[in-house]
């Protein structure tokens, strides 16, 4: 029964490990080996499965350099903004956040930057990671507030909607590229023809005589989505300023039965299902009203940006570094390096000073290294200088708990106990000192996690994570996996060799003769004060 | 066996030996050099085709109104040089293109003095390798809330131990020991920094905070490992001495105390000696605090509890304060 168990236990930790070791491959290896091992050029791990439909999973790892790389290994640029205030104080700074973090997004999204990342950052922050794009470059993706504009269809004399044909709609400047400007009357526009409508901003004559564009400027940040009072759909409600309702009252005068569409930052808000929102104004509204029609989700989010565009919080950059590409890449190479040479220099102290149960467990840190990277790749976490050192730091205390346990396990057999009885009581005894051991660096990874969170240093929380994952896992790799593979040796001659076991066998014995195994008796003269 | 015990003192003196020319040097100020983080500020790199003098270079920041700029040399015609916060070097107006910011002026104007820049594999470029700016007012955070992170793993720490020793007498005790290890372990760290600041210029960032706060967690970590035995031999050995069962426990916990220290310390030499230089000054403290939280955990923590339970304080209060002689109660005299 037992032998089933761990021959079961064995085999999965083999599938795992393989799986891994899968996942992990990189497609050059040769660029992350030390130069005196020579390895083909190209012989990597291509992932010929992705090509089939389907699996979301595997979908991850399409990339085969899908590792993914901080800023300080492969180069860009970090901002952290911070929302001002100071020209709006009664701003609520988390909404406004929320939203400037998605209008961020798309600008940096249009702007074709691969595995951007935006966070939130402690009360009133943005951290914004955009790899391979210089400051300047960033700054103005960033640095700008958002203008909300509401806009209408263009028109032609006699009223129709113009549309784009055979072209693209551009809408900033609006107009109809490579395409003709065609004339449709509004009742027999589709949702499909939507698409092609020409786009122009709401203009309205202000109190000061002025032309104005109707922006978001003009609304109030306290548009809200409540179900319908007779039929429960939802209801967008919205509300202008006193400035913006005679400008409203003149656009929907002018434009009543006719759609209406939502610009931020000169593209057109868009649903869920990517359409763009655009209500058919249904009666004139000046100071307030309501958009009915729309799916829930879209409500929300236009509610959202509504309420953001409306409400442009400037944002400041308080914080900027930018790391060349090129010092990244060598880092990567240097640092994996250093890596595996710590690796093997690790087994091999182990091997030499605890012979087979050594041998073992370099065997389940070759386990634990491979499930760690693998973890990394599909999670993914950012992998950062800091987070490398967290990862080489974990195989230190994972060959801790090895450590322990071996110890352990050495001083019940001086104690005159059998193998089979050592390795056991060696996990057990153990376990205590690497279970609290490990919890107490668990709190300090979750403390490191909270102060990298509270002031932005991404570095610190991608260490604090990374090593909590490493102590996690070493626990698993030095509890299950040298545990199965010593139990699985015992009944193999290579446990009759205590030899094998045990540096000195002569030395071992001696001992125990001396030491009864009932323990520590007071038999010193040492304790006593003098 | 190793009779660790007895000789307390004398290792309460190394540490203190070894301890004091760092609290000397971290209150001759300036105690720790601190880094862009947290003084706010600019840094960039910057690298020239052709031989620049550092003289040179600093006339022309001079000249462009930067007299407080440091320049450092750091290789073959490349230069580590930090301002004030350059203003201006990441606003971008509403509309409009962006006026040339101060990096934009800075850079024109070097290379217009000095020729072109290089980038990092030697290629000519126009832009430096790397260029960070720091606000004043996230400094001050970052300092404020390390300090927090320290006290904060502190307390969590002397919870958590008190509440995993709590089967033993004065499991307070336990913890206290633990975090005064832990405390010497952070002391000798920043000590050593405060004396590497003055004498190599190294200056300390939120890596350095970062390894402190894992050498705390580490130093934890060895001494719960030969706590964990002295609460186990305890338990199974009645009636034995507390004193002999801390010496016994060290004893047996010292093979893998050093092996595991010995490991962590190999790692970290193999990381030094051929990883990049960005992390050099972490793994630097990584290095030192954890040779000395192996040596803490057995010289100082362990040490502390039997220091306790023998009541040597208040012998010591009673030779060196006669004041305080007066209650004498009957117990242990020498």
């Amino acid at each position: 029964m037992r032998g089933w168990f761990n021959r079961t236990l064995l085999g999965f930790i083999v599938i795992l490990t393989v799986l891994s070791v899968v996942t992990v491959w990189p497609s050059e290896p040769n660029r992350y080996l030390p130069s005196f091992i020579p390895w083909p050029e190209g012989k990597g791990i291509k992932f010929p499965w992705v090509r089939f439909e389907g699996g979301a999973i595997l979908g991850q790892m399409r990339n085969p350099r899908a590792m993914r790389l901080g800023l300080d290994l492969r180069g860009g640029t970090r901002l952290v903004l911070e929302a001002d205030t100071s020209q709006a104080p009664d701003v609520d700074v988390d909404k406004a956040l929320e939203a400037a973090s998605r209008i961020i997004e798309r600008r940096v999204n249009a702007f074709g930057v691969a595995e951007s990342e935006i966070q939130r950052q402690g009360s009133d922050r943005l951290a914004v990671q955009l790899p391979g794009i210089d400051p300047d470059e960033a700054a103005k993706l960033v640095g700008r507030t958002a203008v909300l504009e509401f806009r209408e269809p263009k028109r032609d004399d006699s009223g129709n909607i113009l549309t784009c044909e055979g072209g693209t709609v551009t809408y900033n400047p609006p107009g109809c590229e490579g395409g003709q400007e065609v004339g449709v009357p509004a009742q027999s526009i589709t949702a499909q023809a939507e698409e092609s409508i020409i786009w122009v901003p709401a203009q309205a004559v202000g109190s000061d005589g002025l032309q104005k564009d109707l922006t978001g400027r003009f609304l109030k940040p306290n548009t809200f989505v409540s179900g319908h009072p007779t039929t429960g759909l939802p209801i967008l409600n919205f509300e202008m300023t006193s400035e913006g309702a005679p400008l409203l009252e003149q656009v929907t005068t002018r434009i009543e039965s006719l759609p209406m569409a939502f610009f931020l930052d000169g593209e057109p808000i868009r649903g869920k299902d990517n359409t763009i929102i655009a209500p058919i104004v249904r009666a004139v509204i000046s100071d307030k009203g309501i958009i009915e029609g729309l799916p829930v989700d879209d409500a929300r989010l236009l509610s959202i940006q509504l309420n953001a565009g409306a409400l442009p919080v400037p944002l400041k950059v308080i914080q900027q570094e930018e790391v060349d590409a090129t010092l990244g890449e060598d880092s990567v190479q240097k640092s994996v390096i250093a890596g595996e040479m710590a690796l093997l220099i690790v087994m091999a102290f182990m091997t030499l000073y605890y012979r087979l149960p050594g041998v073992l467990a370099s065997m389940a840190l070759f386990v634990y290294t491979s499930i760690v990277l693998a973890i990394f790749k599909v999670w993914p976490v950012t992998l950062t200088l800091a987070g490398i050192a967290a990862f080489v730091l974990s195989v230190g205390m994972a060959v801790d708990a090895n450590i322990l346990i071996f110890e352990r396990m050495k001083e019940e057999l001086r104690l005159g106990r059998s193998l089979v009885a050592s390795i056991e009581a060696g996990f057990s005894r153990a376990w205590s000192s690497i279970r609290d051991s490990n919890v107490s660096t668990l709190i300090t990874c979750a403390i490191l996690y909270w102060f990298g969170d509270q002031f932005g240093a991404s570095l610190v929380k991608g260490f604090a994570f990374t090593l909590a994952i490493g102590v996690l896992v070493s626990m698993f790799s030095a509890i299950m996996v040298t545990r199965t593979f010593l139990r699985l040796t015992i009944g193999t001659p290579l446990a009759r060799r205590l030899g094998w076991w045990v540096v000195d066998l002569a030395e071992v014995r001696g001992v125990a003769a001396v030491t009864p195994a009932t323990g520590m008796p007071p038999q010193s003269t040492s304790g006593g004060e003098e | 066996m190793f009779d660790f015990v007895r000789r307390r003192n004398w290792f309460y003196l190394l540490s203190l030996l070894v301890l004091v020319p760092g609290i000397i040097s971290l209150i001759i100020p300036p105690s720790l050099k601190p880094g862009i983080e947290f003084t706010g500020g600019t840094t960039f790199t910057v690298r020239f085709a052709q031989s620049v003098h550092q003289d040179a270079l600093r006339t022309a920041l001079s000249d462009l109104g930067h007299s407080e700029a440091i320049v450092q040399r750091t290789g073959e015609n490349k230069f580590l040089v930090r301002t004030r916060e350059l203003e201006g070097a990441a606003a971008a107006p509403e509309v409009g293109p962006a006026p040339p910011s101060e990096r934009d002026t800075i850079e024109a104007d070097l290379q217009q003095r000095f020729g072109d820049f290089l980038d990092n594999e030697g290629k000519v470029s126009n832009r430096f390798i790397d260029f960070y700016i720091v606000s004043g007012t996230v400094s001050e955070e970052i300092g404020r809330n390390a300090g927090f992170a320290v006290i904060a793993a502190s307390v969590a720490i002397l919870l958590y131990i008190s509440w995993a020793f709590r089967a033993v007498p004065k499991p307070f005790l336990y913890g206290t020991a633990a975090v005064l290890a832990l405390l010497h372990d952070a002391v000798l760290v920043l000590g050593a920094f405060s004396i590497f600041g003055k004498v190599f210029d190294i200056e300390i960032n939120t890596m350095f905070l970062t390894g402190l706060l894992t050498v705390m967690g580490f130093s934890v970590h060895d001494t719960i490992v030969v706590f964990d035995r002295i609460r186990e031999n305890l338990r199974r050995i009645e009636g034995i001495d507390f004193a002999e069962c801390v010496n016994v426990s060290l004893n047996q916990t010292l093979a893998r105390s050093v092996n595991t220290s010995f490991t962590v310390v190999l790692v970290l030499v193999a990381m030094l000696l051929m990883g990049g230089v960005t992390i050099r000054d972490f793994l630097l403290v990584l290095l030192i605090g954890i040779i000395s939280g192996t040596y803490s955990s057995i010289f100082v923590a362990s040490q502390l509890l039997v220091t306790w339970e023998e009541g040597d304080m208040q012998r010591f209060f009673r030779r060196f304060l006669p004041w305080r002689r007066r209650p004498a109660p009957v117990e242990t005299e020498g």
